[in-house]
């Protein structure tokens, strides 16, 4: 599924060339059918179980940057803290050899493809017409340093705990779901202002 | 024939990480096809006006979840192979909502934020820069909460276990919460659409 999805793909890259100069029309794709996009991931989750008996990550390979970063800085100071620690492995290979950081260059690499493909890629900031750009940042900014202690505290995101745990019927997976989305309708209308 | 294959010696520890890269390539195209590159799309879910992050969501989980179970059942997958994150009761509620909080702040999520950033957004930059530093932040105060962090640990536990029920019959009953999910969606969305169409 994946591998014939890539095939696909890598051939319209190259005929994308030759379209845009015969075509007039170079507007961005309309979006996937989500019911269809949700299948493909799921497919790809079913294969990441089948193959490596775990399933997708996203916030981990972020502690294994931050863990990498720390123990550059200051080693003594890494080695000696858990949170750094549990990331660093046992020294004998960089800890960024690691499942989780190689998955999520490839979603990177994934999105930029099928950005590419669809004519979507454009350096832009995406934002409610009632803000601007620099408070849409600092929004950003700070609410992902949110979601990273949520992350922390609930050992994972929307990838590692709701999409892999969710398909797995963890308990704990399923709580975080669940948390996650109350708490989110209910700060909504703080951010209104954000996004309509 | 065995799987997971990893866990059976099938495949080794580098063919594995060219796995997470091909894996990641799909579940990152995916992601991007669906549109969760884009913030405002992202965000719409908290105000009911494009649920498109339910219908990806509970797709994706009821495709896998469903695949899962017939391989297993089977016997193509050893199902107690299968990695399952233990689970802390109070740690998870609590990052959970903090993580809800940050998602309606934010816009995105880790691993769309990466698709957002590599389809050009600066926001979703922003956000990965965030995440980093809030990890940090996490990390070096680790020691003033590690105590709650590893409370309520009540390890590797599924929703049937809990509930003693068979795991087909728990894999049904979430089929069926996802149809009704998907159909108030459309519903939503339809309300959603009008109300834009009258005040235009």
């Amino acid at each position: 599924m994946t591998e014939s999805s890539l095939a696909n793909a890598a051939g319209m890259i190259v005929g994308e060339g030759e379209r845009a100069t015969t075509s007039v029309s170079t507007r961005a794709k309309p979006y996937m059918n989500p019911y269809m996009s949700g299948v493909g991931i799921g497919l790809v989750l079913l294969l990441a179980f089948v193959i490596m008996g775990r399933g997708l990550g996203a916030s981990g390979a972020l502690s294994s940057v931050v863990a990498t970063g720390m123990q550059a800085a200051a080693p003594g100071h890494a080695a000696g803290n858990l949170p750094y620690a549990a990331y660093l492995g046992d020294g004998t290979q960089s800890p960024l050899k690691d499942w989780l950081v190689f998955e999520i260059i490839g979603v990177t690499l994934g999105g930029l493809l099928s950005a590419v493909i669809a004519r979507r890629f454009r350096w832009s900031i995406d934002r409610g017409q009632r803000t601007t750009d620099r408070t849409r940042l600092k929004y950003a900014f700070v609410g992902g340093a949110i979601m990273g202690v949520g992350a922390k505290f609930a050992r994972g995101c929307t990838s590692g705990q709701a999409l892999t745990g969710g398909a797995l019927l963890s308990v704990g997976s399923w709580l975080f779901i669940i948390a996650a989305f109350a708490a989110g309708y209910a700060a909504a209308p703080l951010f209104r202002k954000q996004w309509t | 024939m065995s799987a997971p294959f990893y866990e059976f010696g099938l495949i080794g520890d580098n063919a594995g990480l060219m796995v997470a890269l091909v894996l990641g390539v799909g579940f990152g195209f995916f992601l991007e096809r669906g549109g969760l590159g884009n913030a405002l799309k992202l965000s719409a879910q908290f105000y009911l006006t494009d649920l498109t992050v339910l219908k990806v969501m509970f797709s994706a989980i009821v495709t896998a979840m469903l695949g899962l179970f017939w391989l297993s059942k089977i016997g193509l997958v050893d199902l107690s192979r299968v990695y399952l994150l233990p689970t802390f009761v109070l740690p998870q509620l609590l990052g959970g909502a903090v993580f809800g909080l940050g998602f309606v702040m934010g816009g995105l999520c880790p691993g769309t934020s990466c698709v957002s950033a590599s389809s050009g957004r600066i926001d979703g930059l922003a956000l990965l820069g965030g995440m980093l530093f809030g990890i940090l932040v996490f990390n070096e105060a680790f020691p003033l909460f590690s105590g709650f962090y590893y409370s309520t640990d009540i390890g590797q536990v599924t929703i049937p276990q809990v509930l003693g029920v068979s795991y087909g019959v728990m894999v049904f009953v979430v089929v069926l919460a996802a149809l009704a999910s998907f159909h108030l969606a459309e519903r939503l969305e339809m309300r959603a659409r009008r109300s834009a169409g009258s005040a235009v």
